[in-house]
C-alpha cells in the first residue's frame, strides 16, 4: 500500500497553511501525519455511500439577529493590540498582490 | 482547612456573612503560592484583580445584596477563555501578551454569580494534546504524582482543583480535554450537551466540537457551576434556545429504575485492567443502587478517533489562520507580508498545532475532501445513529474515561499517534454532541485515580448527574491532594 | 434599438461574457455583528471582536441581509434554498479571519434570469450572500500594490454584508454587458436593497471574457477586474476580446487568468495566472446553522417586491402601443407612472414618449402634474402650440408648476396660421435667392438655414415641421 501522503503533498500544505518546514521537519511531519492518516485508513474503507453528512450535532436553522446596531470597541484599545500601526490603521509590509 | 471546602459550602458562608469572600481567597492564594512552582497550573495569577472582585463581594454582602449562587468562590478559567483586559495566551507563543477587548459569556456569567476568578489555567497550546506537554510555557505536573502528566488539553484547570488552587474551574472539551484530565487528577469533569453553554469568548478549536465546562472536587459543585455558565447565549448561533435541564433538583433522587449501559466497544482492547475493573465496580454500585445495568452497543464508536482527527484539524486549520501577524499577538518580520505570515507562524505555533494545522489543510485541500473530510462527517452521522439506537434500551451509558491512569511526562510525546488513543473513549460523546462527564472512582494498581465515564443522550444531563451522584457516594473524594 | 445581437467582432468571431456583480447590501449594521454598515467613518471604528475576527468571537446572521438577498434574489427570478455558510480559506491581511463566509455549494438564490430592454434573457447562476474584506492603503510607490512600501488596513468595511449576482455567459457584446449591468442596477435600486454605485464601490463587476467562433465550445476565459464604471466595463470587455483574437490568430493561446483593467492606458493587464487553480478548501462554516425559509416566507419577500423595471416597460409600451424598448428611458428615469396617467387622459402616446426622453431629463421632472402634462401635448397635437413652443412651455411647468394655458397666454404663444407663414417664407425666399436655389437644386443643408430665418423671423413661434413641409412644396412647385 502506497504511503497515505508524500513529502511533496505535505510541503504543499504547510505551503497553503503559511508554515515553512525545514527538510528534517518535512521528514518527521510526512512520518507522523502518514500514521494518522494511516490509522484512518478503517474509516476510508467503510460503506458510507447511503449515508449523509454530520456538518454538526444539533440541527437549528435561521438563527438569526435583528439590524441593530451595538457597540463598537474603542479604537484606541484595538491599535493598542496591534504589532503594527499607522493613523489608526493596522500597518504590514508590501503585500505583493491583490487578493484571489 | 478552608481550602477542602465546597463550592456549595463557600456560597453559602459569603451569602450568610459568616466569611469574608476575601480570607476565602486569601487561602486559596496561600495554597497556590505554596504548590504552584511544582504544579505549574497556571499561566497567570490575578491576585489583584481577584483581592478588588472579592472585596466588592465583601462590602454587596455587608450592603445587605446577595452576591449570587457563586458568592465569593474562587475559579480558575482556562487560559483559552476570553478575560477583558488580562492576558489570554492559549498557552501559544502566538498569542503572547494579547489582551482581549472583551470577556468570555461564561466570564460575564461567573462573574455575575459572584464567582471570584483567580487565574489563567495552562493547556495544552491552542488546546490540542491530552497531557498538557505541548504548552508553550512549560508542562503542568499532577498534584497527586509530579512525575506524571495531568491529563489535558485542560490540565491545568484540573490540577488547579485537584490541588485546592479553588474549589472549581472551567475548561473545554473538544475529544475529551475536560474529562480525561479529570480523571487523571482525580476530580470531575463535565462535557455538556453541544450547544448547552455558549462558545462566545472561547478560543476555538473546533468549533463543532467544542463545549466549555465544569471542574470540581465534587458532584453538587460540578451542577452548580453548571447551572450558572449554561443556557441560551444570543451571542453564539449555535446556543441551543431551551432551558437548562434541571440538574440541581435532580441530584439525589438516586438511580432505582435507571437503565445503565457498559459500552462493550469502549471496554475491552486497549484498557488497563486495573481501569477496566474499577468501571466493572461502578456498574455493581449503580446496580446495589437499584440501577437496571446491561451490556451496550455502539459499533461505530471505534471508528470516532479516526473521524475525530480528520474533523477537528480541518477545522482548525481554518479557526487557527487569524494567527497572522497583522492584527494582534505575535509578528516576526519581514520584507513582504506573505513571508511575515509565515515567520510569524512558523515561530509561533508548536509541533501538535503545525501538525493538525497540516493534517486539516490536507483533509479538505482538493481532491481529498471526499475520501477523509467528507467521509470522516458520514461517520459522524453513524456514531450519532448508534448512540441513538443504544439510547432506545438505556438512560445512560458508561466506560472508562481513559484507558489508563496518569502516564509519566515524556512517556508519549514523541509518537502523536499513541497520545491520540488516549481520548478514544472521550470523543464519541463529541462527534455526537452528547453530554458526558468523568467521575472518580477508586484508584489504580499505582494508586492514582481513576475516573468512570457517564454519558448520556443530548439534555440527558439531569440523568447523567444522578448516575455521577451514586458514584461519588460509593467511592467519594472531595478532599485536596497534597 | 440595441445592438445587442449584432456581431462587432471581424473574421466573423464572437464573445462571450458572464459577469460577477458584488452588490453592498444597505442594512444598518454588518452581516455578523452590530457594527454600523456605514462608508467615509475614521479608519478602524465601526469594528468589534466579530468583524476583527478576535479571537473566540462568534458571527450572528443578520435578520435584514437575509431578507434583502432573498429579495434580491426573488426580483431575479431565482428559486430559493435551504442554504448553508461556508468558509472560503486563503489568506490576505484586509481578511481578518483569513477565510471569508461566503456560500458555496447551497447558496441562497439560484438559477434565475434577468430581461433586457430588448426583451432578451440573460440567466443567472446564483445569488449568494457573503461578507465584505477591509480596505488596503499601499503606502509609497504611488499607491501601486505592487510598488508599495507598506500597506496600511482599515476594517470598518469588513463584515459589510454583499451578494454575489453571478451571471451565466449569455451575453455576446459589451452593449448587452453594460445593458445587462444597468437592468441589474434598476432592479436591485426597485426592490431597494444598496445604492448600487459603481464609483464608489457598493456595486463592483468583474468581467469573464472569451471568444470563439459561433457553435464552437466556449473558450478558455479571462476575468477581468477593476471595472468601476459602465464606460470601463464596455472598453475593457472590447479590449479583451480583441487581445484574445489577435492571440488567437497568430497561433497562440488563451492563458486562463486574473486581468486588471487600466482606465488611464486603456488595456488589461495580467494580474496572476489560473492555471494552478486555488484551493480555497471551501467547508461548511461551523459556527453558523442553515438558512432554511418556508414558503410562506418566501411569499412575504414576494409580496414586497415592487413592479420591476422589465414589468413598467411593457405596462407602458402596451398603453402607448409601441414595443417595450421605446419605453426603456420613461422607466429609467421613472417616469411612467406621468407617460401612463398623460396617455390615460387622452394625450398622444407618441408626444408623450418623445417629450419624456428628450425634454425631461431634468430635476423636479418627477414633481410634474400628469393632467397639466397631458393638456400640454392636447395643446400641441390641436395646434395651438408649435413642437418648439412646448418645450419651452414645458420646461417653465417643470420650473414652476403653473398650468401650460397661462403659461402660453403669458408668452404669447399661438400657433401661427399657414397664410401669415406662407409670406414670411416668400419674403425670405425673395431675399436669398441664390441659397434659394441651391435648396432647389436638392441641398438640404440650406433647409436649416431658412427654418431658422423663419424661427428668427417668428420669435420662435413657427413649427419647425410645417416650415420645412412648406419649403419642400414650394420648391418642388
Amino acid at each position: 500500500m502506497s504511503a497515505p501522503i508524500s513529502r511533496d503533498e505535505v510541503a504543499h500544505v504547510a505551503n497553503l497553511a503559511r508554515l515553512q518546514l525545514t527538510d528534517d521537519e518535512l521528514d518527521h511531519f510526512t512520518d507522523q501525519l502518514g500514521a494518522v492518516l494511516e490509522h484512518a485508513r478503517d474509516v476510508a474503507a467503510l460503506d458510507t455511500s447511503d449515508v449523509p453528512p454530520t456538518a454538526h450535532p444539533y440541527e437549528l436553522t435561521n438563527v438569526l439577529r435583528p439590524d441593530e446596531v451595538r457597540p463598537t470597541l474603542d479604537r484606541d484599545e484595538v491599535m493598542a493590540q496591534a504589532p503594527a500601526s499607522e493613523d489608526g490603521m493596522f500597518r504590514v509590509p508590501p503585500v505583493l498582490g491583490e487578493a484571489p | 482547612m478552608t481550602i477542602d471546602d465546597t463550592a456549595l459550602d463557600l456560597a453559602a458562608s459569603v451569602r450568610a456573612g459568616d466569611r469574608s469572600a476575601r480570607e476565602i481567597l486569601d487561602a486559596h492564594l496561600a495554597a497556590i503560592e505554596a504548590r504552584e512552582p511544582e504544579i505549574h497550573a497556571f499561566n497567570l495569577v490575578t491576585s489583584e484583580v481577584a483581592r478588588d472582585a472579592a472585596d466588592e463581594i465583601d462590602r454587596r454582602v455587608a450592603a445587605g445584596e446577595d452576591p449570587g449562587p457563586l458568592a465569593g468562590v474562587p475559579i480558575a478559567l482556562k487560559d483559552n477563555l476570553c478575560t477583558r483586559g488580562v492576558a489570554t495566551t492559549c498557552s501559544s507563543k502566538i498569542l503572547d501578551g494579547w489582551q482581549p477587548p472583551y470577556d468570555a459569556t461564561v466570564v460575564q456569567r461567573l462573574a455575575a454569580a459572584g464567582a471570584i476568578a483567580v487565574g489563567k489555567t495552562n493547556l495544552d497550546e491552542f488546546a490540542m494534546g491530552s497531557s498538557t506537554e505541548n504548552s508553550a510555557f512549560g508542562p503542568t505536573r499532577n498534584p497527586h504524582d509530579t512525575s506524571k502528566v495531568p491529563g489535558g488539553s485542560s490540565g491545568g484547570s484540573a490540577a488547579s482543583v485537584a490541588a485546592g488552587f479553588a474549589p472549581v474551574s472551567l475548561g473545554s472539551d473538544t475529544g475529551g480535554s475536560i474529562r480525561q484530565p479529570a480523571a487523571l487528577c482525580g476530580v470531575v469533569g463535565v462535557k455538556p450537551t453541544y450547544g448547552l453553554v455558549s462558545r462566545y469568548g472561547l478560543i476555538a478549536f473546533a468549533s463543532s466540537l467544542d463545549q466549555i465546562g465544569p471542574f470540581a472536587r465534587t458532584v453538587a459543585d460540578a451542577a452548580l457551576v453548571l447551572e450558572v455558565i449554561g443556557g441560551h447565549d444570543p451571542a453564539d448561533t449555535t446556543s441551543i434556545p431551551q432551558a437548562l435541564p434541571p440538574v440541581r433538583e435532580h441530584l439525589d433522587d438516586g438511580v432505582a429504575g435507571l437503565r445503565v449501559g457498559i459500552v462493550s466497544e469502549l471496554s475491552g482492547e486497549g484498557i488497563a485492567p486495573d481501569v477496566a475493573r474499577r468501571v466493572s465496580e461502578a456498574a455493581e454500585a449503580l446496580a446495589a443502587a437499584g440501577a437496571e445495568v446491561g451490556e451496550a452497543s455502539v459499533p461505530a464508536a471505534i471508528y470516532g478517533l479516526s473521524a475525530y482527527y480528520l474533523i477537528a484539524p480541518a477545522e482548525a486549520s481554518s479557526n487557527l489562520a487569524r494567527y497572522d501577524g497583522v492584527r494582534y499577538g505575535l509578528r516576526v518580520d519581514a520584507t513582504n507580508t506573505p513571508d511575515m505570515n509565515l515567520r510569524t507562524r512558523t515561530e509561533g505555533f508548536g509541533d501538535e498545532v503545525k501538525r493538525r494545522i497540516m493534517l486539516g489543510t490536507y483533509a479538505l485541500s482538493a481532491g481529498y475532501y471526499d475520501a477523509y473530510y467528507g467521509k470522516a462527517q458520514k461517520v459522524r452521522t453513524l456514531i450519532i445513529r448508534d448512540f441513538a439506537a443504544a439510547y432506545e434500551q438505556f438512560d445512560v451509558l458508561l466506560s472508562p474515561t481513559s484507558p489508563t491512569t496518569a502516564f509519566a511526562l515524556g512517556d508519549k510525546t514523541a509518537d502523536p499517534l499513541t497520545m491520540y488513543l488516549n481520548d478514544v473513549c472521550t470523543i464519541p460523546s463529541n462527534l455526537a454532541g452528547d453530554p458526558a462527564m468523568s467521575v472518580p472512582f477508586g484508584t489504580g494498581d499505582d494508586g492514582l485515580p481513576v475516573g468512570v465515564q457517564v454519558l448520556a443522550p443530548a439534555f440527558g444531563e439531569v440523568d447523567m448527574f444522578r448516575v455521577a451522584a451514586v458514584l461519588e457516594a460509593a467511592a467519594p473524594i472531595g478532599e485536596v491532594a497534597r | 434599438m440595441s445592438d445587442t445581437s449584432a456581431a462587432t467582432l471581424p473574421n466573423g468571431w464572437e464573445m462571450v461574457i458572464g459577469l460577477e456583480v458584488h452588490c453592498e447590501l444597505s442594512t444598518a449594521t454588518k452581516l455578523f455583528c452590530g457594527c454600523p454598515n456605514q462608508f467615509g467613518n475614521e479608519p478602524n471604528t465601526n469594528v468589534c471582536p466579530v468583524c476583527l475576527g478576535l479571537p473566540g468571537s462568534l458571527p450572528v446572521v443578520n435578520a435584514s441581509a437575509v431578507e434583502y438577498a432573498m429579495r434580491l434574489g426573488r426580483a431575479l427570478h431565482c428559486d430559493v434554498h435551504r442554504s448553508v455558510f461556508a468558509r472560503k480559506n486563503y489568506f490576505y491581511p484586509d481578511m481578518p479571519k483569513d477565510y471569508q463566509v461566503s456560500q458555496y455549494d447551497l447558496p441562497t438564490n439560484v438559477e434565475g434570469w434577468l430581461e433586457l430592454p430588448d426583451g432578451s434573457r440573460v440567466g443567472i447562476e446564483r445569488a449568494h450572500i457573503e461578507e465584505d474584506t477591509g480596505k488596503s492603503t499601499h503606502v509609497g510607490g504611488g499607491g501601486r500594490i505592487h510598488e508599495a512600501g507598506y500597506s496600511l488596513v482599515d476594517y470598518n468595511r469588513a463584515g459589510v454584508p454583499l451578494v454575489e449576482i453571478v451571471g451565466k455567459p449569455d451575453l455576446r457584446t459589451a452593449e448587452a454587458a453594460r445593458q445587462y449591468v444597468s437592468e441589474l442596477r434598476a432592479i436591485i435600486l426597485a426592490v431597494d436593497v444598496s445604492d448600487a454605485k459603481m464609483e464608489e464601490g457598493s456595486m463592483r463587476v468583474d468581467a469573464n471574457v472569451s471568444v470563439r467562433r459561433p457553435g464552437e465550445p466556449f473558450g478558455t476565459r479571462c476575468e477581468i477586474k477593476n471595472l468601476n464604471s459602465l464606460r470601463s466595463l464596455g472598453r475593457a470587455i472590447d479590449y479583451e476580446a480583441r487581445r484574445q483574437i489577435d492571440l488567437l490568430e497568430a497561433g497562440e493561446r488563451i492563458i486562463q487568468q486574473t486581468r486588471h483593467w487600466d482606465e488611464a492606458d486603456g488595456r488589461t493587464h495580467t494580474l496572476r495566472s489560473k492555471e494552478e487553480a486555488e484551493d480555497y478548501r471551501y467547508f461548511a462554516e461551523p459556527d453558523l446553522v442553515p438558512l432554511d425559509p418556508t414558503e410562506a416566507d418566501v411569499a412575504a419577500i414576494d409580496a414586497s417586491i415592487p413592479p420591476l423595471p422589465a414589468d413598467r416597460r411593457r405596462a407602458l409600451a402596451d398603453a402607448a402601443g409601441v414595443e417595450p424598448a421605446a419605453a426603456a428611458m420613461c422607466v429609467e428615469r421613472d417616469l411612467d407612472g406621468l407617460a401612463l396617467v398623460a396617455i390615460e387622459a387622452g394625450a398622444a402616446p407618441d408626444r408623450v414618449l418623445t417629450h419624456i426622453d428628450n425634454n425631461l431629463a431634468v430635476d423636479g421632472a418627477d414633481r410634474l402634474a400628469p393632467a397639466l402634462f397631458a393638456r400640454l401635448v392636447g395643446m400641441e397635437t390641436g395646434g395651438e402650440l408649435t413642437a418648439t413652443q412646448a418645450k419651452t412651455v414645458l420646461a417653465d411647468m417643470v420650473e414652476t408648476g403653473r398650468s401650460p394655458e397661462e403659461i402660453a397666454a403669458e408668452r404669447g404663444f399661438e400657433a401661427m396660421d399657414t397664410g401669415a407663414l406662407e409670406g414670411i417664407v416668400d419674403e425670405l425666399i425673395a431675399e436669398h435667392s441664390d441659397e434659394w436655389a441651391s435648396f432647389c437644386d436638392g441641398n438640404q443643408k440650406v433647409a436649416g438655414f431658412f427654418v431658422g430665418a423663419v424661427m428668427k423671423a417668428t420669435k420662435g413661434q413657427a413649427d419647425g415641421k410645417a416650415v420645412t413641409a412648406l419649403l419642400r412644396q414650394k420648391a418642388e412647385a
